[in-house]
């Protein structure tokens, strides 16, 4: 099959690129909401164990 | 004043992980190497490497889909060598390196597929083609690992689990050269073979192109392992908290405290036992 010319491939290029980008992206986002939700669940817990600290230290 | 300095010491002293560790430092220099590199690789390609004489401009999608594949490939043979190392010492550090070692290879498996089929769409005029042998033993080999999901999470006990995922990825991992071997035997190929060909392969320019683009991908793959298995690590950690902090049941109740418990539970048993221990509370 003989070559594409340039503004034909450049399509499919740039599409393979863009593919790659966009799944490194979402894996990225992914990534990002899986550690926000470890973060305010430790911010909680961190909260919860200085509350007890707290009471215990009440008399 | 004094008492905001006490909070403050306090404060420092009780919250340890505000202070980024040495794992997450070298996350960190290890995620600006691999930008450095994958920005490198992308530069060579499109303003060093010549054009390919045979495919012209299109010939650009093999520096990302090859360097991808080979990278999948290999992080398939890394998960079966940490399983092996895992049902050798039962480390379960060695697990979740296979695990994440998989996860990130089918990851880069859907990138190959997708980067394949649209080179394949540019070069022969269809998205896919079932005789070519080299692309229909990456989809088996891509399918296959599909399957250590379900596998992996239909068992309930974690040790058996572990074990079972183990064996899963030795054996897959063994069949991963297995089948490489097999498709460079098979006669018929319309798959393009670059690197060693009877007109002598590729030019120097465009060899060190792929190198750039494969040490790139590889740096990439070795940082998304090193934060899938930092967010585990940091999960179980925080599982560990949660158990750590969970009341215990008063002696004699003759009942065990309900797990896993949520942080909202917790804060209202918390309040519930601050309430007790303040003295019987009066009618409500």
């Amino acid at each position: 099959m003989p070559a594409l010319p340039l503004d034909e491939a450049g399509k499919y290029v740039a599409g393979a690129y863009l593919a790659f980008l966009a799944l490194l992206l979402v894996y990225v986002a992914i990534m990002a909401a899986k550690l926000q939700r470890i973060d305010r669940e430790l911010r909680s817990l961190a909260e919860l164990a200085e509350e007890r600290r707290g009471d215990g230290d009440k008399p | 004043m004094g008492d905001s300095m006490t909070t403050h010491t306090r404060m420092t002293r009780t919250r340890p992980w505000t202070q980024p560790s040495s794992h997450w430092l070298a996350l960190r220099t290890l995620s600006i190497a691999t930008f450095a590199a994958i920005v490198a690789a992308f530069s060579l390609v499109f303003f060093y490497a010549p054009l390919d004489a045979d495919q012209g401009f299109i010939q650009k999608i093999f520096y990302l889909h090859v360097p991808l594949g080979i990278v999948a490939l290999v992080g398939f043979i890394v998960a079966g060598i940490h399983a092996v190392r895992h049902l050798r010492s039962g480390d379960p550090v060695h697990d979740a390196r296979s695990y994440v070692s998989i996860h990130i290879s089918v990851i880069f498996g859907v990138a190959v597929l997708v980067t394949g089929s649209i080179w394949a769409r540019a070069s022969w005029g269809k998205w896919w083609v079932w005789d070519e042998p080299t692309l229909v033993s990456f989809l088996i080999v891509f399918l296959l690992y599909a399957t250590y999901y379900p596998l992996r999470y239909a068992i309930e006990d974690r040790d058996r689990q572990a074990r079972y995922a183990s064996v899963f990825a030795i054996m897959a991992g063994a069949f991963v050269p297995l089948n490489f071997i097999a498709v460079r035997l098979a006669e018929t190929l319309l798959h393009p073979r670059v690197f060693a060909t009877a007109e002598g392969g590729m030019p120097g320019s465009m060899w060190l192109t792929f190198l750039v683009s494969l040490f790139g991908i590889a740096l990439l793959w070795v940082t998304l392992v090193g934060f899938e298995l930092a967010a585990k690590d940091a999960s179980a950690q925080l599982a560990r908290l949660r158990r750590a902090l969970q009341p215990r049941p008063a002696a004699g109740s003759g009942r065990r405290s309900s797990a896993p418990a949520t942080v909202s539970a917790m804060r209202k048993s918390n309040a519930r036992l601050a309430g007790k221990s303040r003295g019987p509370r009066g009618p409500e």
